[in-house]
């Protein structure tokens, strides 16, 4: 992004960059820079708060009042992701025993992303929408159990199976769960409590083992879960 | 330690592209200013293309698109504050609601989105696409431009 700003400003256009590393906005000097250290996904800080957004983007814009360049100036407020705790989500009981636990969990949990889809959008649709969600996570649990990846029947490159699935599990989370989802929360919840989101981590475990291509199994998940 | 901990560690050893100076536009009174929003997040209209992995190119969002898509290829951030509120990566409403009150003077018509998970050298976006997009911008009379990351 910090190279965007350079490029824009070189071209034109003023730039007022939000930047989430502050060590990168150090090291590249663009002309005006907020260093937020907000959750790396949220750079106005708090989905749903117009006000603490606007504050924002006031001290931001602030920065279009320097004389001179480049500008780098901090957010005086810290937001912490908490990736260790999950938001309070239940999950759905079993209902088809004949079918993996993941692909049950999945086909259970896809009126609630619908409702989630019909209010808010949605970024499931890379490989697939959300009814095609439990065929991805039948491939996953094929990998997972020992079918090579070439061969499970993915919908689509290992990474962006795995951002449907991870997107189709949270959207559905937030239908579902009793407050807001704090940073990391909703993750949390995917890959620690839910058996679609063991299951691709295993998967990733498994084309890892078999040899597949770095960033195919690296890119399927966070890279600090394991 | 959290993942964001982690990796913020990883992104400051990587190394950076230089450049020797740091250009400095001065734009109109904010009040009279016409602001787009250029963002890294890849993200995209549902019925535009996504982006690939190792795309350099931009999609274009009008003001008034709602149906956004989240396209970034990179699994290492938080998307459920992008789902529960696109304004908190990509804040169209919070600016035209500073332009209401008249602290900016207008929205732009349109609002680019890049991906921030580029090649080491970034040299496409720095002499073809970055240029390409100052091009619009400057077509959309845009002063300032917001860049908000993911």
């Amino acid at each position: 992004m910090c190279v965007l700003a350079h490029v824009l400003e070189a071209n034109g256009i003023a730039t007022v960059a939000l930047v989430s590393v502050l060590a990168v906005a150090e090291k590249m000097r663009p002309p005006r820079a907020l260093y937020c250290e907000f959750p790396l996904g949220r750079p106005l800080g708090v989905p749903g708060d117009a006000d603490y957004q606007h504050a924002v983007l006031r001290r931001a814009f602030a920065l279009l009042d320097a004389p001179s360049g480049p500008v780098l100036e901090t957010y005086p407020d810290l937001i912490e992701t908490d990736d260790t705790q999950p938001i309070a989500c239940d999950l759905p009981p079993r209902f088809d025993p004949n079918l993996p636990a993941a692909v049950d969990e999945a086909t259970a949990l896809l009126p609630a992303y619908e409702r989630s889809r019909a209010k808010r959008g949605t970024s499931v649709g890379r490989t697939t929408d959300g009814q095609g969600i439990p065929h991805a996570v039948g491939a996953l649990v094929r990998i997972a159990t020992g079918t090579p990846w070439t061969e499970a029947g993915l919908p689509g490159d290992p990474i962006s199976v795995a951002h449907d699935v991870r997107t189709f599990y949270e959207e559905a989370a937030i239908e579902l769960a009793s407050a807001p989802a704090h940073a990391g929360g909703a993750e949390a919840w995917f890959y620690e409590q839910t058996e679609c989101g063991r299951t691709l981590l295993a998967a990733r475990r498994a084309m890892k083992d078999a040899g597949a291509p770095f960033a195919f199994w690296l890119y399927m998940a966070r890279a600090t879960r394991q | 330690m959290s993942g964001d901990v982690e990796m913020r560690a990883y992104a400051s050893g990587l190394p950076a592209p230089e450049f020797d100076s740091t250009a400095w536009q001065v734009p109109p009174a904010l009040a009279d200013a016409t602001v787009a929003i250029v963002t890294t997040a890849a993200i995209h209209t549902a019925h535009d293309s996504g982006f690939t992995g190792t795309d350099t190119g931009f999609r274009v969002i009008p003001t008034g698109a709602r149906d956004l898509m989240l396209g970034h290829w990179s699994p290492n951030f938080d998307r459920a504050g992008f789902a529960l509120d696109p304004n908190v990566v990509f804040p169209v409403d919070r600016l035209s609601e500073l332009a209401a009150r008249g602290e900016l003077g207008r929205v732009a018509p349109r609002h680019l989105a890049f991906a921030g998970n580029q090649e080491d050298t970034v040299s496409r976006v720095r002499l073809d696409s970055g240029p390409a997009a100052a091009e619009l911008l400057r077509g959309d009379g845009v002063d300032i431009a917001l860049l908000t990351p993911v």
